[in-house]
């Protein structure tokens, strides 16, 4: 995936948790990067029609912008569920958080013809919980 | 939240044995496919389609050899093992659940495919070039083999594209 991908990610992951648009710190602190960082890559963004940035308020994403941050959230649901339910690795979410960086959308879909996903994916995935909420049991009325 | 990395690179034995049993996984996909393809094949098509089938066959048959490789690689690296016997008899029981309907589907599956594959290695390649840590494999070793299966998967793309197009 590559690096603005991920940005669209957290910052669509970040807008969903804060209901509103995201504050530049959130992101960067997100993706554990500098502020500067984060502004500099908003801009491009933002270039490219697929975020858009108010001062004081935040950014937030366009109709394409929450597409291709969807995409991004899928492909980073099924790795986590790849090598959680298929090599079973019990640190699946830091493992899917080093990955994520060199996993091709492409390459994830292929993976994703051996795993079982829900429908609603990546509705149901659980930001808090860093992982999809099927997977991290935390859904609501799961058992 | 959890914070994550936007580098994109391999900077453990870890990663590195974890990107590889990716690597070993999706050939095992590959291999399935072509391998299936070709037995779905119908008596009469094969007579009509021997390149097809010597295309599907050739797949499978490198698929499973860039798995042993790759598995080789896997082997010298400090890493736990995962469990691919059960990787395979998953890969078998899922594979009719996403099956090409038609004839120009199962050459349009196998181009995604090799397509695939190839992103896979070159991606992999650019990681690993990128980082500076010491694996437990020279670094050049490792760089080879993925080179040499990258260029494989790339003949692999030409060669159906071929015969795609002669059939158009």
């Amino acid at each position: 995936m590559n690096t603005a991908n991920q940005y669209l990610k957290a910052i669509y992951l970040v807008q969903r948790m804060d209901d509103g648009p995201a504050a530049t710190g959130r992101v960067a602190d997100s993706l554990d990067v500098s502020p500067a960082s984060a502004n500099e890559m908003i801009g491009k963004l933002e270039e490219r029609g697929l975020a858009e940035h108010e001062k004081y308020k935040g950014v937030s994403l366009t109709d394409e912008g929450i597409s291709r941050a969807e995409n991004a959230l899928q492909t980073y649901c099924i790795l986590e569920r790849f090598l959680a339910n298929v090599l079973g690795v019990e640190e699946f979410r830091d493992e899917a958080q080093q990955l994520e960086p060199v996993i091709d959308e492409t390459v994830a879909e292929r993976l994703d013809t051996i795993i079982d996903r829900a429908e609603e994916c990546p509705d149901c995935f659980d930001a808090d919980a860093d992982a999809c909420c099927y997977l991290a049991g935390t859904c609501e009325g799961a058992d | 939240m959890v914070t994550v990395s936007v580098d994109q690179q391999v900077d453990s034995d870890h990663q590195l044995a974890r990107l590889l049993q990716i690597g070993v996984v999706l050939e095992e996909v590959v291999e399935a496919r072509a391998y299936r393809h070709y037995q779905s094949l119908a008596e009469e098509d094969r007579d009509l389609e021997a390149d097809v089938e010597a295309l599907l066959e050739e797949a499978a048959a490198e698929s499973a050899n860039h798995r042993e490789r790759l598995e080789e690689l896997v082997d010298e690296l400090d890493a736990e093992s995962i469990p691919f016997e059960s990787v395979e008899s998953l890969v078998e029981a899922r594979y009719g659940r996403t099956k090409p309907e038609d004839f120009d589907g199962v050459l349009y599956d196998q181009l995604c495919n090799e397509e695939t594959a190839y992103k896979f290695y070159d991606d992999l390649i650019d990681a690993i070039e990128a980082s500076d840590a010491t694996f437990s494999l020279e670094r050049d070793r490792v760089l080879g083999v993925l080179t040499e299966i990258r260029d494989e998967e790339a003949a692999g793309v030409e060669e159906v594209t071929r015969i795609m197009e002669a059939r158009e």
